[in-house]
């Protein structure tokens, strides 16, 4: 098992290193700079700031100031937000999307394994085919359009929650977001643990422990769950690519200050210390939760060994 | 975000095996010279065939009974050639559910591509005409004309420069849906090249082509198309329209090399591949005529779920402004425009939102319904 | 709970029925089976695939899937108490306790995400009451006394890290656990290794005899009953087509299918032997042809079989068998030497 981390550990540089190379190979190809977004400059003016940011040296001299800076956690300073560090604003913007996304899949776990559980022991029932109706339109109702219209409902007709903006951690203004981040995340755990759970107790390993003279709640929880639910672990890895992406478009719905707003922002603005420094960090981040998982996964199923 | 897959089917007569390699790994588990190939968690021994003609008697996975010689007629697995294709079509139209997407797909479709020719006939607006009259250069609800009185020209009311909200919710989802069978195209091509290729050749070659894909599958990198496009000059929207097929469709080829590189593994090994190789077939030949045809059934499966997938894909980025640029629109940026004015015009959200959902709804109920159709094929892999 | 049994047997089965609801139509796995089991006595179940053999032995521990199946009649008496009329609460408290079953396949009957000591403390926690301490040494106890080498050892492991036949062990060692009063063994050595099958049927004569229990062996293979059973019943179709003293089965067996049955067992003593196949497929249960179920494929099959149900006829005092010629069957059987 240590072996394995310590791999999967070490991995991680080289594909940062292939991220980070491929955003800013991107940014550096595309025609047009972080300074010519708004409007024409003298030339003059142009020319100092080629210089101010080290814009006049060669390429691969500016490549390797990139990585290396990278290797000390340093990224720069934003060139859109005036004196403001990539990590001053890293460490902004983090929690606020850390906060949101932990929320939502949290949300979305509860929610989901119960009524996925619900349907599977109650299957065929109206329990079961309300809930996987319900799931059907969590999956298909994008976050952009449903985000919108929990605040048409809630924050600008019955003004129970707010409709946008952040108000600090914990407050109701995460409960909207979060809710609109876990609606599709719910819909494909509930829908996974139902066919998880439904399949576990078709084995015969659940034929034994009835067998036994177990309780039907003890035959669920002590023998099926640890098995059922392991689809939902390994969804768990991906699904926070999903996320990733979906928190994005939450945060610019509502205008949350986290971390995808900032890199959407980032990437119109060309500011490019922001945009390496934020994918460098969300790189790190998926992949180590990922492993996270896998370990997880380890631990729950005996058989496997790394 | 499109590399997710809904790994199981919904109806409780079939289970998919998840595409997801960590799951893969619990079939090769325990396996031993003397123990019948079942999966970890148990099936009753398959009994023996009837004398009815095509009707198995087949075990149903609903019986933990250690006998289950009690269902008959999944004839699938017994009849080979056509029938299996009929078959599924059969089972796939018994599917209420199943069959009430595919038609309302059907209709969206047809709606797209000849709706907005029709209304430009009816009403003289198209997706992109302004009116000249001033007046009318505002935000009208469904079914009112200028005066507040009841008129048939807008069903869908209009947007902030007078546009008529229904023409273009239909050339939206023309290039919605263009978009998402392009790039689901791409994909497919991709995804099958690469799977049938590693499948076959095996080895080395498969491990390190694999390998690749271990490594691009936990690389977050639709961030990295985020920033691709967003990079892009508003260019000519054909130029846009490519990079943006691509893009989508490099995403989600993953999943589908891995399905076909699977099937092509257990193909390989059958007889008329042996045939075909005795009789001096190129190896390229023997990938694309012989062994992909044979992949079809789990590859139509994963189409249908990337189509959703991907169109979803295009919408977020056309939401943030990263993929269908303007003039072109589709249901994502006419969401954007419509969620500024939520609080005043709430239809201008609500109608293209509530299209986008009905396709994608449907386009999901068809998906699993053909899932579920051809579930008996592609057994517990 | 301990009342006299009406005639000293530990379990009497009467009209047993079970019916499935499926697509095709009603199918009637069990239809009608009635036996008795003495204590200390092994009845051997044989049958086909299909037969109903397995739907039976679930049927007495009622666990058969509520839908589709269901007991719909029948009595099932064990030292008196008719188990189809207990309550649900009742019936869990027998199951394991007095009534223990053990599955075919024991690779996928243990669950694989448990430790083995777990699954089988499980057990006498449940009904016995122990406490751990107590459960835990029990269950190696039981690991030895079913013959796992380093018992201590294997108990904290998972099944996957042991071979088939000591996991068939370990269910034997579970099923055991609290000294129940009926053994059900349903094709226990059918995925096993040939050479560990002759093991673990020892090993269930051995713990029969040691503790008293009684078994019913439930097998398509004929080789597996013949050192094994007091009782054979021989099932088609749902229903029970003959029942005898194992001696007298195999010496003289009494109907058609029975006979056929033991035709195709290879001997291979004899000389030239074409290997006999009972003709024909086993029946769907679903759409039953009128008369004898085994009439499509019985090779002295009349028109009479086909017309009509055969009669359940007695032969001797133990000896019964369902075909209109019983007579005739057994008595040629008599006059032909061998098989």
């Amino acid at each position: 098992m240590l072996r394995f981390i310590i791999r999967r550990v070490i991995i991680i540089i080289p594909m940062l290193f292939i991220i980070v190379s491929l955003s800013w190979g991107l940014i550096r190809l595309a025609p047009g700079n972080f300074y010519t977004a708004e409007k024409k400059l003298a030339p003059s003016v142009e020319a100092n700031l080629r210089q101010k940011y080290g814009l006049n040296k060669p390429w691969y001299v500016q490549y390797g100031r990139v990585l290396w800076n990278m290797a000390r956690f340093d990224f720069g300073s934003s060139l859109k937000y005036e004196g403001q560090s990539v990590n001053q604003i890293l460490l902004r913007a983090f929690p606020v999307s850390a906060a949101l996304g932990l929320s939502a899949y949290l949300l979305a776990l509860g929610v989901g394994i119960t009524t996925g559980t619900l349907a599977a022991l109650r299957q065929n029932s109206w329990i079961d085919y309300a809930s996987m109706a319900l799931a059907m339109i969590g999956i298909s109702i994008p976050n952009f359009v449903l985000g919108p219209l929990l605040v048409l409902l809630f924050g600008l007709t019955l003004f129970w929650l707010p409709p946008a903006l952040w108000d600090g951690f914990p407050s109701k203004s995460i409960v909207l977001p979060a809710i609109t981040l876990s609606a599709i995340y719910i819909a494909y755990i509930a829908r996974l643990t139902r066919s998880g759970m439904l399949e576990v107790m078709r084995s015969d390993y659940i034929r034994t422990a009835r067998a036994k003279g177990l309780s039907e709640s003890k035959v669920v929880t002590r023998h099926a769950l640890r098995g059922g639910l392991l689809p939902v672990v390994s969804f768990s890895g991906p699904a926070l690519a999903f996320l990733i992406t979906g928190t994005v478009v939450v945060e610019r719905v509502f205008a949350l200050p986290g971390l995808g707003n900032y890199f959407i922002n980032a990437c119109f603005n060309r500011d490019e210390p922001l945009i390496i420094g934020i994918v460098a960090f969300i790189a790190i981040s998926v992949l180590a939760f990922n492993l996270l998982v896998d370990i997880a996964y380890g631990f729950i199923d005996p058989r496997i060994r790394y | 975000m499109t590399r997710v897959t809904e790994p199981f089917a919904v109806a409780s007569g079939s289970v998919l095996h998840p595409v997801n390699d960590k799951t893969s790994k619990l079939a090769g588990h325990g396996k031993e010279p003397t123990e019948p190939a079942l999966t970890p968690l148990g099936s009753p021994p398959e009994p023996p065939v009837s004398p009815h003609g095509d009707e198995a008697i087949h075990t149903g996975p609903e019986f933990a009974v250690g006998e289950g010689d009690v269902r008959s007629a999944e004839a699938g697995e017994y009849v080979a050639g056509s029938s299996l294709w009929k078959d599924a079509w059969r089972r796939l139209l018994r599917n209420k559910l199943a069959v009430f997407g595919m038609i309302v797909v059907i209709l969206l479709v047809v709606a797209s591509l000849a709706g907005p020719t029709i209304i430009k006939r009816v009403t003289g607006y198209s997706y992109d005409l302004i009116p000249k009259e001033e007046t009318l250069n505002k935000s009208f609800p469904p079914f009112r004309a200028a005066d507040g009185s009841f008129s048939w020209t807008h069903p869908m009311g209009t947007d902030n420069a007078g546009r008529d909200i229904l023409a273009r919710v239909l050339s939206g989802g023309q290039i919605s849906l263009m978009v998402a069978l392009i790039a689901t195209l791409v994909s497919l091509v991709i995804g099958i090249s690469y799977g049938a290729t590693a499948g076959y050749l095996g080895g080395r070659l498969d491990d390190l082509m694999m390998r690749i894909v271990d490594v691009l599958y936990s690389l977050p990198y639709v961030i990295i198309v985020i920033v691709l496009l967003a990079l892009l000059p508003a260019k000519t929207p054909t130029g846009q329209l490519a990079e943006l097929f691509i893009a989508l469709g490099a995403v989600s080829w993953l999943t589908m090399a891995r399905i076909v590189r699977g099937q092509v593994m257990s193909l390989k090994n059958q007889e008329f591949v042996l045939a075909a190789r005795a009789t001096g077939v190129s190896t390229t030949k023997i990938i694309f005529r012989h062994l992909v045809p044979n992949t079809l059934g789990p590859v139509i499966v994963y189409a249908t779920l990337t189509v959703p997938t991907v169109m979803l894909s295009e919408a977020f980025l056309s939401f943030l402004g990263l993929g269908v640029r303007p003039p072109r629109v589709s249901w994502g940026s006419l969401a954007a425009d419509g969620a500024q004015n939520l609080a005043i015009y709430p239809w201008q959200l609500i109608f293209p939102g509530l299209t986008m959902a009905l396709m994608l709804f449907s386009l999901n109920f068809l998906g699993d319904g053909l899932r579920d159709a051809l579930d008996p094929q592609m057994r517990r892999e | 709970m301990n009342a006299m049994s009406s005639n000293g047997k530990l379990l009497s089965v009467r009209n047993l029925r079970t019916y499935f609801e499926t697509e095709d139509g009603l199918v009637k796995a069990v239809d009608g089976i009635e036996f008795e089991l003495g204590r200390g006595e092994t009845l051997g179940i044989v049958g086909e695939s299909g037969s109903g053999k397995s739907v039976t032995s679930l049927s007495l521990m009622r666990l058969i899937p509520d839908p589709p199946g269901k007991i719909v009649a029948g009595e099932v008496k064990l030292n008196g108490d008719d188990l189809l009329k207990l309550s649900p609460a009742e019936i869990r408290d027998i199951r394991g306790k007095r009534i223990a079953m053990i599955f075919q396949d024991p690779m996928t009957s243990l669950n694989p995400f448990m430790r083995i000591s777990k699954q089988l403390m499980e057990v006498t926690q449940l009904h016995l009451g122990h406490h751990r301490a107590q459960a835990y040494e029990h269950a190696i106890d039981m690991l030895e006394q079913v013959g796992i080498p380093d018992a201590r050892a294997r108990a904290d492991g998972y099944p996957h890290e042991l071979s088939g036949g000591m996991r068939q062990r370990v269910m034997i060692a579970m099923a055991l656990s609290c000294q129940p009063e009926l053994l059900i063994a349903d094709e226990p050595t059918t995925a096993l290794d040939v050479t560990i099958q002759a093991q673990i049927l020892e090993l269930i004569k051995r713990l029969k005899s040691d503790t008293g229990a009684s078994v019913i062996l439930i097998t398509h293979d004929l080789g597996v009953v013949a050192g094994m059973t007091d009782h054979i019943v021989v099932m088609y179709a749902g229903k029970i087509f003959e029942c005898a003293p194992t001696a007298e089965l195999f010496a003289q067996p009494g109907n058609p299918y029975t006979h056929a049955l033991l035709r195709s067992v290879p001997d291979p003593t004899a000389r030239e032997q074409k290997l006999y196949q009972i003709p024909g497929l086993p029946p769907d249960l679903a759409h039953l042809p009128m008369g004898c179920p085994f009439a499509p494929r019985c090779e002295r099959a009349e028109e009479l079989c086909h017309r009509e149900f055969p009669p359940f006829v007695k032969l001797t005092r133990e000896h019964y068998s369902l075909c209109h010629f019983a007579n005739e069957v057994y008595a040629q059987a008599n006059a032909k030497p061998g098989k």
